[in-house]
């Protein structure tokens, strides 16, 4: 357990104000910051349920198109599966946005086509190629806009995840430190001023005896 | 306009070819880490990788995780699927939650 440290700082109203003001923000700040921190753990787990379906979906479409793709080699020569390949019809952009979650800024994918005609994902003629090649391409292209998708979540999720343990160590330092060592050192500082006084009062009242004793002889 | 780029062995990333994706064949390591310094510095916006070329550069991997672009995905490759793509979404839920409490 971390001792309570009190700042290095003068004893003086100044400090003290100066420091009354400091805790008052930090709490303030820890309070948002809590905030903040709640939010984004509410919609990161939104995020990562939907992440873990998408994967679950990808992996199993990729991995048949895999199987399709495995029999074409071994059915086809591999020069031809290759060429076959080559020079595809179709063309995919990106077109990348920004959305706002909470102060992360994830992106957000749109995929153009260079085509829209859905055949022209075979960049070969059907003659010389097995049909599983025509499988394997198939469901690659079906899957292909969940990939996107996947792509912007599993970002999204990586961005607000480092964003989460971020927040969560500032509130975390403002709770057990900042806060605590603010409180302690305005107890001192209030201790030590009234210190100050009790002694003020204490001398003043000596002083004033004396001085009475002196001119009026009191006992 | 930003790309699209997939990298593995031939025989997993073959099929993406088709779709208009910006494959690369490239199984060593190092090879690997320049390629993907290098698409990452140019206009791809997303990288999908296959689960054994990224075991590989896990490190590389790692430093884009923290950046916006470009966003790297773990695909299962033509051997079958490693279980590598779901572990990172768990590390992430770790590093979010303080411990996984996904299952």
């Amino acid at each position: 357990m971390r001792q309570v440290a009190r700042l290095n700082v003068n004893p003086t109203r100044m400090e003290l104000s100066k420091l009354k003001t400091k805790l008052a923000s930090a709490r303030r700040g820890h309070k948002l910051l809590k905030d903040k921190r709640d939010e984004l753990m509410r919609q990161f787990m939104d995020l990562i349920k939907e992440n873990r379906r998408l994967r679950t979906e990808v992996e199993a479409a990729i991995s048949e198109a895999n199987r399709y793709m495995a029999v074409a080699g071994s059915v086809m020569q591999r020069e031809v599966l290759e060429t076959a390949l080559m020079l595809p019809k179709q063309e995919v952009e990106l077109e990348v946005g920004e959305k706002n979650v909470m102060s992360v800024y994830i992106p957000v994918f749109d995929a153009k086509y260079r085509t829209s005609d859905a055949n022209d994902i075979y960049s070969y003629g059907m003659a010389f190629t097995s049909i599983d090649l025509d499988g394997a391409v198939s469901s690659l292209s079906e899957v292909f806009p969940k990939m996107i998708k996947l792509a912007e979540i599993e970002k999204a999720c990586q961005l607000m995840a480092d964003e989460i343990e971020k927040t969560r160590r500032r509130v975390n330092a403002l709770e057990h430190i900042m806060i605590p060592d603010y409180e302690e050192t305005i107890k001192f500082i209030t201790m030590k001023l009234s210190e100050n006084e009790r002694s003020t009062t204490t001398s003043l009242m000596k002083v004033k005896d004396m001085v009475l004793k002196q001119s009026h002889n009191y006992h | 306009m930003y790309k699209t780029a997939v990298i593995g062995d031939t025989a997993s990333v073959s099929g993406f070819a088709a779709l208009g994706l910006s494959v690369f064949r490239e199984t060593e390591p190092e090879k690997i880490k320049k390629l993907i310094n290098k698409l990452a510095a140019s206009d791809f916006a997303v990288i999908y990788i296959t689960e054994p070329a990224a075991a590989l550069v896990s490190d590389t991997i790692n430093k884009y995780r923290s950046k916006k672009l470009p966003s790297i995905v773990l695909i299962p490759a033509i051997e079958g699927n490693t279980g590598d793509g779901m572990r990172s979404l768990h590390e992430a839920v770790e590093k979010a939650v303080g411990s996984d409490i996904l299952n």
